[in-house]
């Protein structure tokens, strides 16, 4: 079950603090080409292959937003149930660095695209809502790269220009656990619209974490620390924990929380002080004058609207009122796009519950064990459900059906074939089962009279022997009828 | 032919057309009095043997139904040229070979021009007199001492010595007018969003205008038809209709309303200047159009405003030149050190004058009392222009508060140097056209010139405005060759 905990708390003597968490998620919007210039997104291409002349900001070169980038930002925006802003401005963020060609960053900072929204977490205690603050496009910045030469850094620009969401929430998050779902619903809302592939290895999705703690059952907020850039689930969890205790050791002591900026080293799994507030950065936000404000018509946004797709709270409750799903194992199936697509495959045309027990048991066992995503899974939908179909006809036996999985699982072979190929259809012929059966109660005669005389447990050990017998195929309703009769 | 280089650019397609001259003749003939005119110090890059070699090329393949049909043109040097240096006046790129063509040069080479070099401009257009040039300042083909203007002095002062039958320059507080005005020739900065900034060194993004700069109102027209266009590589450039200004030139301005705007009565303005503006108004009711008095309340905050404005987007824009990817690098002990010692030894001194002033007006703290307050004053400025033009068509001012100064005599002053723009800069703040046409010479002989203001995209009625009052002001550059040997 869900072991995730709504609450941290940290006690110190007398005293039991809570933590405050927000997040600024920057999330790569899924796209061919980038913010403001038509050069390539793809990964892992050669270092400053994917650079225009408006990437590396030559002399003369202006930005022209991508539409394309824009739509999908306001259907990340619908999927937050969130405001869209029909006007939007993108304004400059002007700081020096070696990856920043332009010398300043076009971001939207007072007119975001997308206003107020929310995002649901399911908590084993139940739903808790956590407030969006915004979310607005910007560019991605280049890469430095400091350990290819002990004397120089090398710049890579493929990334300069990528289009970013930056999600910012409310500081509404209360525990590490509740990060982590935060983050996986935020990334399933994303894949399921297609606006994000929340791909963190390649760094498709960061977060800024600001982390406060203060006295349970306060109200007013503590001084925040802003945990810059950290690149995976685990990591936001150990830095938040660490950070958290930071803090209220402070407080312990006397001390005071500065406002700052700090880093996570992952290595010793601690968060360092990177600049104090007093060193921050004054990024001289103005709008844009390449770029006129950002306009969309009531019209744009509908025609948006009305290509939603099914989105995971909805997906949820659907699964639970139309196939009498348990929201656990709605939760479960619809966490992401792609196994709820696996999911109604497989039950378009067999048994859902049979469906629903198999791909949360065995399927998820198998894929957990060799590491493998839901689109890699060794045994396709279509065979699945006719594995399914073939338990639910009486074909086979589960016991049965499972030996057929691991066969599956090479190849991801039909299960019929399986079937006729090893003789492993189950035996439902009500004679030839008596005749197995006679023949079972003529071997243990003695057992029988017991059986007889009261000792009921061994009808058990009748039905082994029946099914040994039949190597396994014997119909096992049909033989607990027939042999009460015998018997 | 002689005189190839005193016929106006109207002439030279017309003799082209005609067959009377060839590309190489002109091409030939221009090339020979840039030789001979070498200390005027107009061109920061020559492209001689190219433009033969086009020029003869086009000879030999002629498409006279283009519109500037093998007619070579020198551009200001803030207009990125394909494969041909581009330093925009600055030692920062001084070694800068753009691999890409801005919209406007494309414009007219797309109409048979042949580029004959890039010329001398302040450093990244910033500057009212041309000396703030890494490659130095310009003399004034009117006399060795005075200053052309500025930013596009080089382009004014090559156009006058007729170095080039006409020119492009930019325009981003007055650019082109007054510099056109320091040199007795035409010069027009067209509406804001008319001319693609694609390709051009930016300086500040809200303000800044290619336009064209002639020796009459003709030439200007036909020049602004051709390098005007809607550009999808700008987002600020606008989709209108746009005229074939040179076609449609009119003098028949009858019925045009006029403003005389009370507020560029400015203080301690010379009295010839005064003398010049109320000539200027005869001229216009001569030519038929009733002259209106107006008010243009807010002007008095121009100055301040554009010098916040334009500071603050010339800050950021600047930041690209870091000594990263491209252009000068200094060598430094880590980046910071790079960057400092870069930005300190490839900008000069007006540069880093401005990105200071905009950088402190950006600043957290001030952006609301400078720049915000800025931005609401500009929109002002912008409605009294809109207030306006509900009672006139156009508006006439002088185009400067006084004639050429000398070299070196306001270069360290900045501020009387930005009081120049007094007149021009309102213009750019409200986005709109203005033109300036020469209208007489104060009483040492230095020309004055006169400043129309249009509509938006009304370019076509100020330039029918200039073309009636130039037939009647009669204009006579006076231009002795001093520099030739």
């Amino acid at each position: 079950m869900n072991k995730n905990k709504s609450e941290f708390i940290i006690s110190r003597k007398d005293n039991q603090y809570e933590v405050v968490i927000g997040l600024e998620v920057h999330a790569q919007v899924t796209s061919d080409s980038k913010l403001f210039s038509t050069s390539s997104t793809k990964f892992g291409a050669e270092p400053n292959t994917q650079v225009s002349l408006v990437d590396a900001a030559f002399p003369g070169m202006l930005p022209v937003i991508n539409e394309f980038c824009v739509k999908q930002a306001i259907k990340t925006g619908i999927g937050l149930k969130a405001k869209i802003n029909k006007r939007s401005v993108f304004d400059r963020k002007n700081y020096f660095y070696a990856d920043l060609p332009q010398g300043y960053q076009i971001s939207q900072f007072k007119h975001p695209i997308v206003g107020e929204g929310k995002v649901i977490l399911d908590m084993p205690d139940g739903q808790k809502e956590v407030g969006i603050e915004r979310l607005h496009l910007e560019q991605d910045a280049g890469k430095s790269i400091h350990d290819l030469d002990p004397q120089n850094t090398f710049v890579d620009l493929n990334r300069s220009g990528v289009a970013l969401m930056e999600i910012v929430s409310k500081p509404d998050l209360r525990s590490p656990d509740e990060v982590n779902v935060y983050i996986k619903k935020l990334r399933s809302i994303m894949r399921y619209l297609g606006t994000c592939d929340g791909n963190m290895q390649e760094g498709s999705l960061r977060a800024d974490v600001n982390v406060s703690v203060r006295t349970k059952g306060s109200k007013d907020l503590g001084t925040r620390c802003e945990i810059k850039n950290v690149n995976s689930i685990k990591f936001m969890q150990m830095a938040i924990e660490y950070e958290a205790n930071r803090q209220v050791d402070l407080i312990e002591d006397g001390k005071k929380i500065d406002q700052e900026t700090r880093l996570f080293d992952t290595k010793k799994n601690e968060t360092r002080s990177m600049r104090s507030k007093e060193d921050a950065h004054d990024y001289r936000y103005f709008p844009d004058p390449d770029l006129l404000p950002l306009e969309v018509s009531d019209e744009f946004i509908t025609k948006l609207e009305s290509n939603i797709p099914e989105l995971p709270d909805e997906k949820k409750k659907r699964f639970i009122d139309k196939f009498n799903l348990s929201p656990y194992e709605a939760t479960i199936l619809v966490s992401d796009i792609e196994t709820s697509k696996y999911f109604e495959d497989v039950i378009k045309n067999s048994d859902v519950k049979l469906a629903t027990n198999w791909i949360i048991g065995e399927l998820f066992a198998v894929l957990n064990d060799k590491n493998l995503e839901i689109t890699q899974s060794p045994i396709s939908a279509k065979n699945l459900s006719k594995l399914i179909n073939l338990i639910k006809d009486g074909t086979i036996s589960g016991k049965i059906a499972k030996t057929i999985f691991e066969l599956m699982l090479d190849g991801d072979k039909d299960p019929q074939k399986i079937v006729k190929e090893k003789g492993l259809k189950q035996e439902s012929d009500p004679k030839a089962l008596e005749a197995l059966i006679d023949k079972v109660i003529d071997n243990n005669r003695e057992k029988a009279i017991e059986y007889k005389s009261g000792k009921e447990k061994l009808f058990g050990f009748f039905v082994g022997q029946v099914m040994k017998v039949s190597g396994g195929k014997a119909n096992p309703q049909l033989v607990n009828e027939i042999l009460k009769k015998k018997l | 032919m002689s005189d190839i280089t005193k016929q106006t650019l109207s002439e030279l397609v017309e003799n082209v057309k005609n067959k009377k001259l060839s590309s190489e003749e002109i091409t030939k003939a221009f090339i020979q009095r840039s030789e001979k005119s070498k200390n005027l110090n107009t061109y920061i890059t020559e492209n001689y043997l190219d433009a033969l070699d086009k020029a003869k090329k086009f000879d030999k393949n002629p498409n006279m139904n283009l519109k500037l049909p093998g007619i070579p043109i020198a551009v200001k040097d803030l207009f990125c040229t394909k494969d041909i240096r581009t330093t925009a006046g600055s030692k920062i790129l001084d070694n800068f070979f753009p691999t890409y063509e801005s919209t406007v040069t494309q414009n007219i080479w797309n109409e048979g021009a042949i580029l004959l070099g890039k010329l001398n401009c302040d450093e990244f257009a910033m500057g009212s007199s041309n000396e703030t040039s890494f490659f130095g300042n310009v003399q004034n083909p009117i006399d060795k001492n005075l200053v052309p203007g500025g930013s596009s002095g080089g382009s004014a002062a090559a156009l006058a010595g007729q170095l080039t039958p006409v020119t492009i320059g930019t325009d981003t507080g007055g650019s082109i007018r007054q510099p056109a005005s320091f040199t007795g020739t035409v010069g027009l900065k067209p509406t804001y969003g008319s001319c693609s900034r694609y390709g051009i060194v930016a300086f500040a993004s809200s303000l800044d205008q290619a336009g064209p700069m002639a020796q009459n109102v003709k030439d200007c027209a036909l020049l602004q038809e051709v390098i005007s266009s809607y550009d999808s590589k700008d987002s600020t450039s606008i989709d209108f209709k746009r005229n074939e200004y040179s076609k449609e030139l009119t003098n028949n301005i009858k019925g045009k309303k006029i403003g005389i705007p009370k507020e560029y009565r400015v203080e301690g303005m010379p009295k010839e200047i005064e003398e010049l503006w109320q000539k200027g108004i005869q001229y216009a009711k001569d030519c038929g159009a009733e002259i209106i008095n107006i008010s243009l309340p807010n002007t008095n905050y121009a100055l301040p405003t554009y010098y916040i404005v334009a500071p603050a987007e010339a800050s950021s824009n600047l930041a690209r030149y870091d000594g990263v990817k491209y252009g000068f690098r200094a060598k430094g002990k880590n980046l910071i050190d790079m960057y400092e010692k870069t930005r300190s030894e490839g900008f000069g001194a007006e540069v880093q004058r401005r990105i200071m002033i905009g950088t402190y007006v950006l600043s957290s703290g001030y952006y609301d009392a400078y720049y915000l307050k800025a931005q609401k004053v500009r929109k002002l400025i912008k409605n009294d222009f809109d207030e306006a033009y509900k009672k006139v068509d156009a508006i006439l001012t002088p185009s400067t508060p006084s004639s050429a100064f000398k070299i070196g005599e306001k270069k360290d002053d900045p501020v009387s140097m930005y009081l120049n723009d007094i007149f021009t800069v309102p213009v750019n703040l409200a986005g709109l056209p203005g033109i300036s046409i020469p209208a007489g010479h104060d009483s040492k002989g230095y020309p004055l010139g006169l400043q129309i203001i249009g509509k938006a995209f009304d370019e076509q009625n100020i330039l029918n405005i200039a073309y009636s009052m130039e037939e009647k002001i009669n204009f006579k550059n006076k231009i002795t060759d001093w520099w030739i040997k």
